[in-house]
């Protein structure tokens, strides 16, 4: 496969690939940074991650509009008003479900499970009712598109860098917030005991809540994020839900820096397999490899050591 | 290009019928707009117990307005609104105004075969307009077999496979691909070849039909084949594959969500259509597909189908400002659209010829019925139940609508099972 190509051309293939694979790194980063918080803090499985994601792409598109049609001025820079609406508009929606349906199931785990992925079918229909059933087109700001050239045959596409810097930055606040502040500490202190972290004065309602809620609202980011490199439609949710799951439940639930070695694994082997194979090939055996290292490892690549 | 006599209508008595927004349209082509009820007896126009009274007839319309596939068959269901609504506004089927009951397939292929049953049984309609997947088809075809319903199909498919109880709107596999593909090798000199899929079996076949052409037909070489899984959303690898194979032409026949992925992804990376290097052929984005991905994202890619919305002929003219007076100033209209919306048309037309609603006489009737007002221009029913139609290459605009730059002289034979090619 390779005979007919010099040396620099490979050298400038292999380049651009493993930069593919970083950026896929960071797309699967982002996609399962709020469902790592909910899923591996809460213990809530949260089904309708997905549409907490569309929520955000749906915001960054009207903020687009907002943007073209009355600061077309500025529109370069509506990326950023879109992200922090994205991520409070998920947030909110997240506090109010939490605050609805999964306060009641927190002794019932799985039914969570049912629960929210009643709620990803009915956002899915809202989404359909209020915004149309065909796909919306994003237009992404012009210096966002294209290609930068490294070197005569390395071109690196900009939405990838920035979709990286964005990884590395969100995955840098929630450790942050997560290791180095009060709330973090209080999440942490109820994963661990609920009744004890309750009986040392902790507002165990208020941080599930809150915990939820910055889950949620992360996944809106992420949202956002990928109308630079996916569709959104009422649907497009469920294309992200499945790596999502597969990133968490590898990486072992419970544990961030888990999540984000396990989406460094996973999407490095895919891309790498993608390149010789066919992509279903390469999906299968993706799955295959994850499948047998959790059977031998059921609680993931990194795990709490707690006192059980 | 085929011996069937032409349509002979009973009283070809025309008069043109004024309506809103088309009016040319049709009147001059099916003549018999001023088909009185009163000569069609009910007893005699419905001797199966079909749902017909004395001045009304009821089809079904049977697509998913909700799940995943409701965002294509959105517009086959307007398309196939529009042109009842049009026929009832020229006085209907022999005298009849049709009347639709609409099911929801809800992107479901069990949900389609139930429903298609509902239909076909309990409500008793001579017609159906509906589904657009294959998969959908395939669910409901033995229950169209066993009742002996009639099913107008509109999507562009995979062929293998010819139903008595089925017309099939759209272009089967060979009518898409072939011009196209002589197409690029002609005008643009291509010879080699990438072949990209999603994975399923309209791509799959597709592209094992274009396979055999390039390298059987056309000598040129096929340097890499590869299918993605329904959805997926990184193409990143595949396009650094592309560049190193460097094929003369992209042969992408990506579908749904991942469509968009894709044409994003090859932007970003650097890859400009625009330069034709390699040029891009696809024959899974429409006018519709586009509006997800973004215009500016699909700029100088080439597409091959029968219909654009940029089609300049006098029907499509009237038809897409039809389209837009019912439907939104800002719809598009891609090519499936144009396929659903010819669907009532033929049946109209097979059940004026045949005097009757009776599945077995419109049958009959159906095969050889000439459309001239058909918004892609002139197409008539093979025998093969299939269309006659015309292939046509469009490039992509900015605009988000396409530029016609080939069609090809004469109707394409439809031909489901294509020997040497499967």
């Amino acid at each position: 496969m390779f005979s007919d190509y010099s040396m620099s051309e490979l050298g400038a293939i292999f380049a651009m690939q493993g930069f593919a694979g970083l950026i896929l790194f960071s797309v699967f980063v982002l996609m399962a940074l709020g469902l790592a918080i909910i899923f591996g803090q809460m213990g809530v499985i949260n089904m309708a991650h997905g549409e907490f994601m569309i929520l955000g792409a749906y915001v960054t598109y009207f903020t687009s509009i907002f943007f073209a049609d009355y600061m077309p001025a500025v529109f370069g820079t509506y990326f950023f008003v879109a992200m922090i609406l994205a991520f409070l508009a998920s947030g909110t929606l997240g506090l109010l479900v939490e605050w609805s349906i999964i306060r009641h199931l927190y002794k019932r785990p799985l039914d969570t499970l049912l629960a929210t992925w009643g709620l990803s079918l009915i956002l899915q229909q809202l989404y359909r009712t209020a915004f149309g059933a065909r796909e919306v087109g994003v237009t992404i700001p012009s210096w966002m598109m294209g290609s930068m050239p490294v070197t005569d045959m390395i071109e690196v596409p900009i939405n990838g860098i920035f979709v990286m810097v964005l990884a590395v930055g969100i995955s840098m606040a929630v450790y942050i917030m997560m290791f180095r502040s009060n709330w973090g500490k209080q999440v942490r202190a109820i994963n661990q005991n609920r009744v004890m972290a309750g009986a040392v004065g902790i507002n165990t309602e208020w941080t599930d809540r809150l915990t939820f809620g910055i889950g949620c609202g992360v996944a809106g980011v992420a949202g956002s994020a990928f109308t630079m490199i996916g569709s959104t439609g009422p649907t497009a949710g469920q294309l992200y839900i499945v790596d999502t799951f597969l990133v968490v439940v590898f990486g072992g639930a419970g544990s961030i820096l888990g999540t984000i070695a396990s989406a460094f694994s996973i999407s490095q082997a895919q891309s790498i397999m993608e390149f010789f194979l066919s992509g279903s090939m390469a999906k299968v055996l993706t799955l295959l490899v994850v499948v047998g290292i959790l059977m031998v490892r059921p609680q993931g690549l990194f795990s709490l050591k707690l006192r059980k | 290009m085929s011996d069937t006599p032409k349509s002979k209508d009973p009283m070809a008595v025309s008069r043109r019928a004024m309506m809103a927004g088309s009016a040319a349209f049709g009147a001059a082509l099916f003549a018999p707009s001023n088909l009185l009820a009163q000569d069609y007896p009910t007893s005699e126009v419905n001797m199966t117990g079909l749902a017909v009274t004395d001045d009304t007839v009821t089809v079904g319309i049977l697509h998913s307005v909700t799940g995943t596939m409701a965002i294509s068959e959105t517009g086959s269901v307007q398309a196939e609104k529009l042109a009842i609504a049009q026929i009832n506004e020229m006085g209907g089927v022999l005298g009849r105004q049709i009347e639709v009951i609409q099911e929801d397939g809800a992107s479901d292929w069990p949900t389609f075969a139930e429903k298609a049953r509902k239909l076909l049984v309990s409500d008793k309609v001579p017609a159906v307009m509906g589904c657009w997947t294959s998969a959908s088809r395939k669910a409901v075809l033995p229950v169209f077999e066993q009742n002996n319903g009639f099913l107008y199909y509109p999507t562009f498919y995979e062929g293998l496979e010819q139903s008595p109880n089925v017309i099939y709107t759209g272009q089967e596999a060979t009518q898409q691909i072939i011009a196209g593909l002589d197409w690029v090798k002609e005008t643009k000199g291509a010879n080699s070849f990438y072949l990209l899929g999603s994975d399923y079996i309209w791509p799959r076949t597709s592209n094992k039909i274009a396979r055999t052409h390039i390298e059987q037909f056309l000598g040129g070489e096929v340097v890499g084949e590869d299918y993605y899984p329904l959805g997926h959303t990184q193409f990143n690898s595949v396009i650094n594959k592309i560049r190193l194979r460097k094929p003369d032409v992209i042969y992408a026949i990506v579908v749904g969500g991942s469509n968009v992925a894709f044409y994003k992804q090859l932007k970003a990376a650097g890859i400009d259509m625009s330069a034709e290097d390699p040029i891009l052929l696809t024959i899974s984005v429409t006018e519709d597909e586009i509006l997800g991905i973004g215009g500016e994202n699909m700029e100088g890619a080439y597409a091959c189908m029968k219909y654009f919305q940029s089609l300049d002929n006098p029907n499509n003219a009237a038809f897409v400002t039809a389209f837009k007076e019912m439907w939104g100033e800002d719809i598009v209209i891609g090519d499936v659209t144009q396929a659903a919306y010819l669907g009532p048309w033929l049946w109209k037309a097979a059940v004026e010829r045949a005097g009757s609603f009776d599945v077995d006489k419109v049958r009959e009737a159906q095969v050889g019925i000439e459309l001239d007002t058909a918004p892609e221009g002139y197409v008539k029913v093979h025998e093969n139940h299939h269309l006659w139609s015309k292939t046509r290459v469009g490039l992509a605009k900015a605009d988000g609508q396409y530029e016609v730059v080939f069609e090809t002289a004469d109707l394409v034979e439809p031909n489901p099972f294509p020997e040497g090619y499967q």
